[in-house]
Order: structure tokens, then sequence, then C-alpha cells
């Protein structure tokens, strides 16, 4: 199953490494990355494939957003269907 | 691939401006529970529903967090009790009240909807001991909605329901302090598969078990609407269709994902849009963002007419079931701006009733003053029972005549339920008009002027 993984926030060191380690220790593996910083807030959104993922989508989930709230950052993980279902027909 | 933009966007319609799913309503059939016994008849109400409904908010929640979507209500809805209990042998109705607040409570439900009676065109012995347990049930119980369909384009209005409801919501607002009245809807042409409360119950025409899906997004349409003020209003409506669209392709998702992990058919979206007291989750505001001044201005009715048609336009090829009440919802407690238009004395009854007749539902969540006669409920129910006879739509009245409040104060419902200024009713008597009672016969389908 894919999922898509955005993470907003203000730009910092590290940001991409440390979301890459924690999803690689969950299993998760990482098929495509894009990045801008607008302004000076950072915008990472990744397609990822959570298929050999070793806990369930609500702890994931849970994970990615309370490292974020560490580090500034609102780190969101979505099934990619719901953004198939709303921008293509 | 998604691209970056549509990602941003999808996450900034659900974080900044309230997109979310409504509800997720779960009808249930309870046609197989009557039993002349009232104790075996609860029992297995109580069973069913538990059963049936098990999972519903567990999956709601999963749902909810995988999609990062919020489902704000699940909630359950079922077949009307005047008619699943008609064969048992009683008297008082309250129990099955208490049964399905107590079902809703155990399955954790926030509303349960289908304390329901259909007498458009007259009254069984079960419609009128429904009808009588109303004002208590809906006292003793917290999750309970009731609902009573008094007239519809193809029987007409049963004006003798429509005298009785007049009384029926003054009794229940005296027992409940108003309260209770926010959860009773008085409907004409009562759709049967509406997952909205507090009018929602499972038709006689529906499956044994069914997911119906409400979606929302008044915020949505109104920060798209932004970015095209000053074009002109076809413009406007082509922008309201692309996001209605948007909104309801979310909810056909949910719908459908939440129908194959409950093993439960898939019956329809309504494509409704609802607001919530939060601050950018206005109808009105849409409204204002048209170009009007305050909601209840002139060019408020056509306004709405064409943000209701352009919902619709853009809802229905969207989902491949639509249904419910599917159009603007305008009550007036549950929406900041028409909270604020109310107060200011820029929307009145009258004006809202005018509104009624281009959108869903009907005159809903208005504080009247304490002292509102029966009669005059009655006729405010009438007036909108015609309203919907005639254009053969779903009309409703959910209004709440407040105890010892009069025109100016303010009462609040809290939570979704919101608060709302107790609103002028004309003085005018309608009483003898009402004591007629009989029926309003149907009308004639053709001559259309």
């Amino acid at each position: 199953m894919k999922a898509i993984v955005t993470v907003i926030g203000r730009d910092a060191i590290g940001i991409i490494a440390n979301v890459c380690t924690l999803l690689a220790q969950n299993g998760v593996n990482v098929l495509d990355i894009s990045q801008t910083v607008m302004r000076e807030y950072f915008t990472m959104i990744m397609l990822v494939d959570i298929t050999g993922c070793m806990v369930n989508f609500s702890t994931l989930a849970d994970i990615l957003r309370k490292d974020g709230q560490e580090h500034g950052l609102d780190i969101r993980i979505q099934r990619e269907d719901i953004f198939e279902a709303m921008h293509r027909i | 691939m998604i691209t970056t933009n549509e990602i941003l966007e999808t996450i900034e319609m659900i974080s900044q401006q309230h997109l979310d799913i409504r509800t997720i309503t779960m009808g249930v059939s309870l046609r197989d529970c009557g039993h002349p016994d009232v104790k075996v008849c609860c029992d297995k109400i109580y069973d069913k529903i538990t059963r049936r409904a098990e999972k519903l908010v567990k999956t709601g929640e999963d749902i909810e967090r995988e999609f990062g979507i919020p489902i704000v209500n699940k909630r359950v809805s079922v077949t009307p009790i005047a008619i699943a209990c008609e064969a048992c042998e009683t008297e008082d109705y309250v129990p099955f009240a208490r049964t399905l607040d107590r079902a809703a409570k155990t399955v954790g439900v926030n509303f349960i909807g289908g304390f329901s009676a259909l007498v458009q065109k007259g009254f069984t012995q079960g419609d009128r001991k429904l009808i009588r347990a109303i004002p208590e049930a809906l006292t003793v119980t917290e999750r309970v909605c009731s609902s009573v369909n008094v007239g519809s384009t193809r029987a007409g209005i049963n004006m003798d329901a429509v005298a009785l409801m007049g009384k029926t919501v003054q009794r229940t607002a005296a027992l409940s302090q108003g309260l209770g009245c926010a959860k009773l809807v008085v409907f004409c042409n009562a759709v049967e598969d509406n997952p909205f409360m507090a009018g929602a119950f499972h038709g006689v025409g529906e499956p044994e078990c069914v997911i119906n899906v409400g979606v929302s997004g008044p915020g949505v349409v109104h920060s798209a609407l932004k970015e095209c003020a000053g074009q002109p209003l076809d413009v406007a409506a082509e922008v309201i269709k692309k996001t209605a669209f948007r909104v309801t392709r979310m909810g056909e998702l949910v719908a459908q994902e939440a129908s194959s992990r409950l093993g439960v058919p898939f019956g329809i979206v309504d494509l409704s849009l609802a607001p919530t007291p939060a601050v950018g989750d206005s109808v009105a505001d849409i409204l204002e963002e048209l170009g009007l001044e305050s909601v209840g201005a002139p060019g408020t009715t056509a306004a709405l007419a064409m943000l209701n048609d352009a919902v619709k336009k853009g809802g229905v090829m969207a989902s491949s079931n639509v249904g419910g009440l599917s159009g603007a919802f305008i009550p007036v407690s549950e929406d900041a701006g028409m909270i604020r238009a109310a107060s200011a004395g820029r929307l009145t009854i009258e004006k809202l009733e005018a509104m009624t007749c281009v959108c869903s539902v009907g005159l809903d969540m208005i504080a009247l003053p304490g002292d509102t006669t029966a009669e005059t409920i009655s006729a405010i129910i009438a007036d909108e029972a015609a309203i919907g006879m005639i254009n053969q739509k779903t009309t409703a009245v959910r209004v709440i005549p407040v105890p010892g409040k009069t025109v100016g104060d303010v009462v609040d419902f809290g939570g979704l339920l919101g608060r709302a200024p107790v609103m002028a009713v004309n003085p005018a008597s309608p009483a003898v008009f009402i004591r007629r009672g009989g029926r309003i016969p149907a009308p004639v389908n053709s001559l259309k002027n």
C-alpha cells in the first residue's frame, strides 16, 4: 500500500535525514521525494510504500506526528487514495 | 503521480478550511424486532443495534487516521419506531427511546435517529403512541433523535398532525428547557436515507443495513470563492461546482471504504453543505463572499439558489449514488454567520422561510420566544410543509421555543448544536386556522405557476 508523507515547517539542518531514518526504522520504503523551501518554509512530500511496515498505520502516524512536534514540524502520513480521489477523475 | 500543489491543497482544505466528513451513518432495519412484549421487543432492538454497529465507531476512527480526514460523527439510524414497535402491546413508547439511547451509548455513537413516525396521510395507533411519547423521550434520553413526517407532495399535509406537533414541540420544550426540541424535526417529504441528524431514520424501502455518508465543507467553498472575488456569478458557480466535486469524491471514498470494511452495502453520499459553529465553517459566509453585506439582505435567496444548485451539479458526478437531503443547510444556531446576522436583526424568520424554498432543508435550529403558542408553532410547520409539498422537495422545521426567554436573549445549546439568538415571530394569531384540522389535499402537479 502506498502513502504520502508531508513535512511542513521551518527549514533546519537534517530534516530529511531524520524523517527518512524514522521511516527506515519502521520498515517503510521511500519511493519518491520532492522538497522545496518556499519563503522560509520547508515543504517535503514523500511517496512511500508501507507494505513492509512493522507497525500499524495509526502507530506510524503517531510516531511521525510526535517526532514532528519535537522538531517544530507538521508531519502527516495519509493513504495515497485520498489525493487520487480528490484530484483525478 | 499527484503533484505537490494538489497534495498541499488537500492538506490545506483539511487543516485550515475545516474540510471533513460530517457523518458516517449506519442505517439498521428494526422490522424484525417487533414483539407483543415490551421487554422482549426492547431486548431485540438493543441486541440488533449493538451487533450491527459494534465496529462502526472503530472503523470510522481507523479510516480517519489512514486518510487523514476528520470524520466528525458516527451515527446510527433505525426503522421508524412507530412502525418497528407497532405490534408491541403497550401504551408507553418511552422505553423504546431509552433502549435506543442505551444502544447508542454502548456502540459509542453520539446520536441515534429513528424515534419517528410517518403520518402524512393519517395516524395508526403506533404513530399516536409514538408522538405522545416524544416530549418525555427526548427529555429522559441524551442521544435519541425524533422526527415526524406530516406531509408529502403525493399525500398533502395532515393538518391534524401539524396541530399535534405544535403542541408536542411546546411540551418537549417545557419538559427539557428547550434542549429536547433540538432533537426533534417535523418533515414534509422526509427522505429515507438521510444520514444527518436530527432527521435521520432508516426508511422502509432500505436494505437490512446500510452505510450512508454526509460530507461537508462550507469553509472550502468559501476559500475557493475568495479566489474569484468580483467575477461574474457563472464563474463563481463553476468554482463551487469544482470544489463540491472534490469534497464529494472524498465522501465517496470514505463511504466505499467504510462499506467494504464493515461488510455493509454502501447507500448514498449526501451532498450537503453542513455548517458548524466554528469560525470559517459557515454557509452564511459563502453568501456574504458572493457579495451580500449580510445574509438576510435582499439577494440572499438568489445567492443561495445558485450555491445549492452548483453544489449538486459538482457532487452528482463525484459519487455513484447521491441521496439524502443533498443541499445547503441553513441552521441558525450552528452557523456563526447566521448567528451574527440574526443577532443584528438582519436575518428574520420570514427571510429564512424564503431561503428554504431553494435549499435543503428548512427552518432549522431557530430559537423562539418561550411564550410562542402551540398554534403559532403549528402554523410555522404548516408553512414549511406547504413549501415542500408544492415544490416537491424536503422541508423541515426544528424550532426551539425556549422557556422564559424572549426576543434578543441568546440561548446556548452546547457543542455542535451551537447557540442562537431568540428570534421574533409574527404576533398575529393563526389559531383558528390550525384548529380546523383535517388535511390539505395533495397538490396538482401541472399548471406550475
